[in-house]
């Protein structure tokens, strides 16, 4: 570990800081702990705001600019918050083959969203998984982290519309 | 631990095991579980604990069996009876026909030739085991290769069986693994890494997650085995975050293994010490790269560097890294167990041992599946995979994913080996192969990757990230039936400006699906740009522009 002055404080007395800091802690606020603290820091509060990305990048001593670097490069840091439910499509071959770009134009025009969009009310967010190494049963859907098979576009359509209403 | 207490803890839980008259194994893989196949556990439990039986009979998850689409999956040891298709409320008939005959209806003919024409290394346990459980790895011999090795053999001899068995790498390009284990070892300087490469992004395929969550322990007795072989202290397993049961899993089996001291310091008493932890991916395909997963580890952003200095010399902070796929790590164990020759018996003269694959699109059986190198794509298809679904007919199969190309039937034949699917324009890859019907139109197969390969280009070299932005907008006209046929010209010359002077493997080979489905499926391309009509009646053709 460097020498460092003091660890900044948490921005808030929320608690959910303290999961975001012990991993820092436990990794000795070694900066080439950025990655496993945004994902402490997404899982904590569902997606990276400003005051999340100045508090990581000024406890583990990494210029602001490269810690959101980090953040945009990887697909999954999110730096908008999320829907109350997510929908994850999956795209990858298998699935594309069998459909998954029908099930999200079906999504669109029924919702009006499209991949990495939320809807007005803030209900559901609509992703885009790259695969999700469930080909046995393209087309898949992740449905609030229940993987579905085998996923008509009406079927897709269905389940979202129980969340909305 | 020394290799007495690994013994006798082997014995004390066989014959724990042995106990039982009837263990009732249900798949907890992906694809099963997405089925349900938790709440079958439970309701098995809840009928052996109603009939009073559970001093005999045992209900325990399992590992994948690999016939994906017919899951959830559940196996009665020792009888060998695999039932398919599973329900809860089948949990009662299956336990009230333990001692008479199987249940008819539910019966999965382990006799096809889906499980007979497979040969099993990598998957050796065929799911039999426990992936939460140490003791039931340790129970099937597990840990007593790498506490043997540990006990009695040197580096030099590690690498001289992996040598002789000819082991190539399972992450696509089947670079010699015993040279790359002994460069790492003849490297200077004490500190120095393995990592398990696990970030699978190829889309299509699932090899290396079913492997991270069936054996997890084999996975890291492998890593345990280089990491003494090229003498490395510490070592990562890095995962994509989209594998959360894997993640779990080998997180979990790194605990078990400190437990039982087969990691850490002073390892059975010997003066090797070994620290392994898992880190996770965020979502690039560029971080299968090895250098853009070296930066990933460090917490930087996946962007590759040009190689050499190559990893082998100057990896991980600086240090001598040894970066091996997943399946390469998995085949360390059984060579080692059983003997390089035995390992060089398998496969073709260049191509040793088997690989897995993962068998997915329009075929019948989709899943996973191990099968010797040199098999021909026909049998793996049409025998193992039960041939084309709905009565259509097979277009093309494709491997390598993003990397690789599409295979014309007239190749069928060929072997499945490393130097055959690079002559016919596309790789092993790290293992997906989607089957094709007519119902897939080439133009949109080739868009569709380079769509990924544009979306995931890091952007670090210009060939890459310019290059497949102007070839997927070339690809984009001519599946709208708006290009002319000077378009395809250009495309072919971005093709080649791409493939050769791109920084990483990512880049280099981003051209490959279209190079193969030009190769091979031209008058395609040619049907949308001359008669704007798409054969597989796929893409929207634009009416309106023609009149131009």
């Amino acid at each position: 570990m460097r020498p460092r002055a003091a660890a900044p404080a948490a921005p808030s007395d929320d608690k959910r800081w303290r999961i975001v800091t012990a991993t820092m802690r436990r990794h000795g606020f070694s900066p080439d702990a950025l990655i496993e603290t945004l994902h402490s820091a997404q899982e904590a509060f569902g997606y990276l705001d400003e005051i999340a990305l100045r508090y990581v990048a000024a406890s583990l001593m990494v210029p602001l600019s490269k810690v959101y670097g980090v953040a945009t490069f990887y697909n999954l840091f999110a730096l908008k918050p999320q829907g109350e439910h997510t929908c994850v499509v999956c795209m990858g071959t298998a699935c594309y083959i069998k459909g998954s770009p029908q099930i999200l134009s079906a999504i669109d025009e029924e919702f009006g969203i499209k991949g990495g969009e939320t809807t007005p009310d803030k209900k559901v967010s609509l992703m885009i998984a790259r695969c999700l190494g469930s080909c046995g049963l393209a087309s898949a859907v992740v449905f609030d982290g229940d993987v579905m098979g085998k996923v008509e576009p009406d079927a897709a359509v269905e389940r979202i519309r129980r969340w909305t209403t | 631990m020394n290799p007495e207490e690994l013994h006798s803890l082997a014995e004390e839980r066989r014959e724990a095991l042995d106990q039982f008259q009837h263990r009732v194994v249900v798949c907890t893989g992906t694809a099963c579980q997405a089925a349900q196949s938790r709440k079958i556990i439970e309701a098995l439990d809840g009928i052996v604990k109603e009939r009073g039986i559970n001093g005999r009979c045992t209900v325990s998850a399992g590992g994948c069996r690999g016939l994906c689409s017919a899951g959830p999956m559940v196996a009665v040891e020792p009888t060998d009876v695999l039932y398919q298709g599973v329900t809860p409320d089948d949990a009662a008939s299956i336990i009230d026909s333990l001692e008479s005959e199987p249940v008819k209806a539910l019966t999965c003919d382990t006799s096809a030739p889906f499980f007979t024409r497979q040969k099993r290394v990598v998957l050796e346990y065929e799911g039999r085991l426990n992936p939460e459980s140490i003791d039931d790895y340790i129970a099937a011999g597990g840990f007593s290769t790498f506490v043997r090795i540990l006990t009695e053999m040197t580096s030099g001899d590690v690498i001289e069986q992996i040598r002789q068995s000819g082991l190539g790498g399972r992450g696509g390009a089947g670079y010699s693994t015993a040279l790359k284990w002994s460069t790492v070892a003849k490297a200077l300087g004490t500190t120095k890494y393995v990592i398990c490469n696990g970030d699978e992004g190829d889309p299509g395929a699932f090899m290396d997650r079913s492997v991270m969550e069936d054996y997890p322990f084999k996975v890291l007795e492998g890593m345990m085995i280089a990491a003494f072989a090229v003498g490395a202290q510490e070592g990562f397993v890095y995962v994509r975050a989209e594998y959360p049961l894997a993640v779990k899993r080998l997180k979990q089996a790194i605990r078990q293994a400190e437990k039982y001291s087969l990691l850490g310091n002073n390892i059975c008493g010997t003066s090797f010490s070994l620290k392994l932890d898992v880190r996770l991916g965020a979502g690039a395909f560029v971080c299968g790269e090895e250098t853009a997963l070296i930066a990933s580890i460090e917490g930087k952003r996946g962007s590759p560097r040009p190689r050499p200095p190559y990893p082998a010399e100057s990896g991980l902070w600086g240090c001598p890294t040894l970066i091996n796929n997943v399946e390469t790590y998995a085949n360390v164990v059984p060579i080692l167990r059983e003997g390089a020759e035995w390992f060089a018996g398998i496969g073709t003269e260049r191509s040793k041992g088997t690989k897995v694959f993962a068998l997915s699109g329009a075929i019948v059986n989709t899943g996973l599946i191990e099968v010797p190198m040199g098999i021909s794509l026909r049998e793996i298809i049409y025998d193992i995979g039960g041939g084309i679904p709905n009565g259509r007919r097979f277009k093309a199969v494709q491997t390598g994913g993003p990397s690789g190309g599409c295979i014309p039937e007239q190749y069928l034949d060929m072997p499945v080996d490393y130097q055959s699917l690079a002559q016919v324009g596309s790789i092993m890859g790290s293992g997906g192969m989607i089957v094709m019907d007519e119902s897939s139109c080439m133009v949109d197969v080739a868009k569709f990757f380079m769509e990924f390969c544009m979306t995931e280009s890091c952007g670090k070299c210009i060939p890459c990230r310019v290059g497949t932005a102007q070839m997927y907008r070339l690809l984009d006209k001519i599946s709208q039936g708006r290009a002319r046929l000077q378009d395809l010209e250009v495309l072919e010359e971005l093709c080649d400006m791409v493939k050769h002077t791109s920084l990483c493997g990512l880049g280099q080979a981003a051209p490959n699906p279209v190079l193969s489905t030009l190769r091979y499926f031209r008058e395609e391309y040619l049907a949308h740009i001359v008669d704007h009509v798409c054969p597989a009646g796929v893409c929207k053709i634009a009416h309106e522009e023609i009149a131009l």
